[in-house]
């Protein structure tokens, strides 16, 4: 019976060998993954006793380390309360979350590009620091956003991109919290209490309205609609059936928001269609374009992509398929499934201000080192071409009527002596009352800011809730 | 008899060969003692020299006492089992005393309990001359394991421990774990049934052919009887009523490899194995316990699984993950990782506490030692003669390797997670008397087969008088 003994040695060798294999996958290939993993508290637990480096906003750390005296720990401290919280994000004892979390290895001095440093600073005695994360937030631009955003009462979300970058220049979402209240490490109960109430929050207030919040588009869509169609060959001056109320090819009825036909009965151009903010000739549009291209050009940009990490995470923004004429209708003033954050329609805002071009969105500038020397710095990219600079410009030009054209639709966007390119939409959505956004951009003729506002259940229109707000951020950056 | 010439081992004693790796094994053991007091609390451990006196002294009489009654033994069995309950016991000492948590124990009654255990060690190997006289009783012995097995059963003595039924209770000793008492007796049983029915069991077969191509050789019908019986019981006894996956695990996975060993039949393990995974795939809707076990290895990393109810969630898997990781290729060094957010670590976690704190270095040296150990034991079975020593010889040995892969995989998630101890390693006093007892009898079965056969009294003539 030595044969079968020789196999089982080998057997048990083989399951030695199958542990051997397993611990290395995990201690030598994963185990950098694994000390990062959200789940894993030990890197905020274990490193409380080590100073984190600050995160800046403009020239103002928005959150830096204190050392407590008595504990001889170091408390985070939120300067601002709940302004940055969802951009920032919180570093507790229980977890983080935001730039907090996925700047984390910068912060507290951890990633591979400080530890040269850091072994120094051992031999030398010196306490090692973490990085300086800089964001790109405007400070001013954000401060107008929470401001304007808080005056409207509602819940929404602000974003500014800087077209020609992706640099986001304001994030603001509502309701919003005070970060100080979940991260004291002297009072980790309460500070833990606070956050699981935070969680359970009817409101969600931990919720990035901003980044991982979808909403139907409503009307902004028709900026996508609009350059489907361009770039499919059709002119401003095209145009389609335009009456006051649609019959939809596969069965329903689209009604004009305003109630009357949108060309007195007569086909209308496309420009006019988004001065006036047209239901029925922009359906029409949807239709005669076909899904394929509709998708395609949701796609280029930025729909249907999958998560995007900014470095934070951002949520997909969808545009539905397998429609019948119905809802490929409705798809084109942004209605039936087409779903989309905030951000995405900053883009879509900033792609036409940037002539087609899509920039990758970015929320760190720079990383200091402890000694102010620069460790990365963002290198801003194509995101991607979505539509050529002649439809860019065409777009433009229409976006232009709705903050200054006789009929605009949008006017409570308009800056007195700038060019603003904007759209209005007014959303339905199966849960209350309509949602009210804007997109814009200004000046239009050399774009400094891109943005979109959405206010979750306003029930009034764009131009009446969203407008205001859109022109206070743009206001903000242009005036510095 | 040339196949077992070829396997002899060497008539060398290496006894000082022995005495040196033990003065090594020692000597780490003293070290990370040292070495964890250092980092832990800025001094050497208050113990250490009655740690050191007592761990050392009670080897090194092993030793001695090896020299004295089984100087044939292979040298390398008790060095190993050293270094691996030395360390042990070192991991012990920086988990629970160290950090001042004396409610999970303490590592004198780990020392405590090793003495205990290399008393029982030496008994055998003095008192057991001739394992073989143990096939004597195989059905004595099955017996036993069965009652051994279902003590804990038993109201008022039986208790249950983290949802496993496999602690009974003895008034003024603690609590002890029969199961590792069973293992040990299963074993001799199967090795002396499977000695005697080794023929019917591997030559009466029905061939299934698909046209001229043979498929399988299966045994008869009622051949399977013992297959089932074993089955019945891992299964309905050991995950049904006491929810002890771990030793069902072990004892169907040691009956398996010793029903090859005396076959030489694949046969036997593909049905055993479609057995043993079937009645898996049918229990596991049915008792809770287990699909938590496996819905928890499978979904580790959901938050929702992590953050589950008590006694249902992956905390204690995935902290042993992350323990692990915080280790990295060298670890924090003995006393300088935070192994104590791994719940319940000292038990049968302890593998991550070294895995945070040694590294995988250190983690390597400990499976290669288990696998060394495995291996030494497997070749004390080729060179055996007689063919009961050799089942029960690798037996032991496959029980060894198993459970320590059941328990390690366990942890590190290979596998479902079911509750065993690393054997000589992990804290508890029957499963480190256990082990202790299985080296025992490795090192008496290496004895007997590596000292050289009896001389023939007289160089000529026709007879030889044989003394044994």
């Amino acid at each position: 019976m030595n044969q079968p003994i020789r196999r089982l040695a080998l057997f048990s060798l083989a399951l030695f060998g199958v542990l051997l294999l397993n611990i290395t996958w995990i201690q030598a290939i994963q185990a950098e993954s694994l000390r990062e993993h959200p789940l894993n508290n030990r890197q905020y637990v274990d490193r409380l006793t080590v100073p984190r480096g600050p995160i800046v906003a403009g020239n103002e750390q928005v959150a830096f380390s204190e050392l407590d005296e008595e504990s001889e720990m170091y408390q985070r401290v939120y300067e601002g309360g709940e302004l940055y919280s969802h951009v920032v994000g919180t570093f507790r004892t229980t977890g983080a979350n935001g730039i907090e979390q996925t700047e984390n290895s910068f912060l507290d001095g951890s990633d591979s590009r400080l530890v040269v440093r850091n072994f120094l600073d051992m031999l030398t005695g010196q306490e090692s620091q973490g990085a300086t994360v800089n964001l790109t937030i405007d400070p001013a631009a954000q401060q107008a956003a929470m401001d304007a955003l808080q005056a409207t009462g509602k819940h929404g979300a602000a974003v500014a991109l800087d077209p020609s970058t992706g640099a986001v220049l304001a994030s603001v979402s509502l309701p919003s919290f005070d970060p100080n209240s979940v991260s004291s490490v002297t009072d980790s109960g309460t500070a833990a209490a606070n956050w699981g109430e935070l969680e359970q929050d009817e409101a969600q207030p931990l919720l990035n309205r901003a980044f991982n919040q979808t909403y139907p588009p409503g009307s902004t869509f028709k900026i996508v609609t609009a350059a489907a169609a361009l770039e499919d060959g059709a002119t401003p001056e095209s145009t389609q059936d335009a009456p006051e109320v649609l019959n939809l090819p596969a069965g329903g009825t689209m009604p004009n928001a305003f109630g009357a036909p949108c060309n007195n009965g007569s086909p209308d151009s496309l420009a006019h269609s988004i001065e006036i903010s047209c239901n029925t000739s922009m359906a029409n549009w949807a239709i005669s374009l076909g899904e394929q291209k509709m998708a395609e050009q949701a796609e280029a940009f930025g729909f249907d992509t999958g998560e995007m990490g900014i470095p934070v995470p951002v949520a997909p923004s969808s545009y539905p398929s397998g429609l019948d004429d119905s809802q490929l209708g409705q798809t084109g003033i942004g209605q039936f499934d087409v779903r989309a954050t905030p951000l995405q329609m900053a883009m879509v805002a900033a792609g036409v201000a940037n002539d087609g071009t899509v920039m990758k969105p970015y929320l760190v500038d720079s990383v200091q080192g402890p000694d102010l020397s620069e460790i990365t710095s963002a290198n801003p990219e194509v995101y991607s071409e979505a539509v050529s600079s002649s439809t860019a410009e065409d777009l433009k030009d229409m976006m232009l009527l709705v903050t200054e054209g006789a009929e605009g639709s949008g006017t409570n966007g308009a800056i007195p002596g700038i060019q603003v390119a904007g759209k209005t939409g007014t959303a339905e959505n199966g849960s209350g009352a309509t949602h009210n956004w804007f997109i814009s951009f200004a000046p239009a003729d050399d774009p400094q800011v891109a943005v979109a506002v959405v206010i979750e259940h306003g029930g009034g229109s764009g131009n009446e809730l969203a407008a205001p707000v859109a022109r206070s951020i743009m206001e903000a950056v242009i005036n510095e | 008899m040339s196949d077992a010439l070829s396997t002899a081992l060497p008539p060398v004693k290496r006894r000082n060969a022995e005495l040196v790796m033990l003065l090594l094994a020692i000597g780490v053991t003293l070290f990370a003692f040292a070495e964890a007091g250092l980092t832990r609390n800025g001094e050497l451990p208050p113990g250490l020299f009655a740690y050191g006196v007592t761990f050392g002294g009670l080897s090194l009489l092993a030793h001695v006492f090896i020299r004295f009654f089984a100087p044939w033994a292979d040298p390398l069995l008790l060095p190993l089992a050293t270094v691996l309950n030395g360390l042990g016991l070192a991991m012990i000492w920086r988990l629970l005393d160290a950090t001042g948590d004396t409610e999970n124990g303490s590592a004198m009654s780990q020392l405590i309990w090793t003495a205990i255990s290399m008393i029982v060690f030496a008994l055998i190997v003095f008192f057991l001359k001739e394992p073989r006289i143990l096939q004597r009783y195989p059905y004595i012995m099955a017996l036993s394991a069965v009652v051994l097995l279902l003590l804990p059963l038993i109201p008022g003595l039986g208790m249950t421990i983290n949802g496993a039924r496999q602690w009974i209770s003895i008034p003024g000793l603690g609590s002890m774990q029969p199961s590792e008492f069973a293992k040990i007796a299963l074993v001799i049983f199967l090795s002396g049934y499977m000695v005697t029915k080794r023929d019917v069991l591997s030559l009466a077969s029905r061939r299934v052919k698909i046209g001229p191509v043979k498929i399988i050789d299966l045994p008869r019908m009622r051949d399977t009887a013992p297959m089932a019986v074993a089955w019945g019981f891992c299964i309905i006894v050991m995950v049904a009523l006491m929810n002890d996956l771990g030793t069902s695990l072990l004892l169907f996975g040691t009956f398996l490899a010793m029903i090859y060993v005396a076959t030489q039949r694949s046969s036997w393990i593909i049905i055993g194995l479609a057995a043993f995974f079937g009645a898996c795939l049918a229990l596991y809707p049915l008792v809770y316990h287990f699909s938590v076990r496996v819905d928890t290895w499978l979904n580790a990393f959901d938050p929702d699984v992590y953050n589950g109810e008590l006694g249902a969630n992956s905390q204690q898997l995935v902290r042993g993950l992350f323990a692990m990781g915080e280790g990295g290729i060298l670890g924090t060094g003995l006393g300088g990782g935070k192994p104590g957010n791994v719940p319940e670590v000292q038990n049968d976690f302890i593998f991550t506490a070294f895995g945070e704190e040694l590294g995988l270095t250190g983690c390597m040296v400990i499976l290669l030692t288990l696998a060394l150990l495995v291996q030494r034991g497997m070749r004390i079975a080729l060179a055996s003669r007689e063919l009961f020593v050799k089942m029960f010889a690798s037996g032991i040995s496959f029980l060894l390797g198993f459970q320590s892969f059941v328990v390690i995989g366990g942890v590190t998630r290979v596998i479902p997670m079911t509750g065993a101890t690393i054997p000589f390693v992990a804290k508890g006093g029957s499963a480190l008397l256990a082990s202790w007892i299985m080296l025992a009898l490795l090192v008496r079965m290496s004895n007997n087969a590596r000292k050289p056969a009896p001389q023939a009294i007289q160089d000529e003539g026709a007879t030889q008088v044989i003394s044994r």
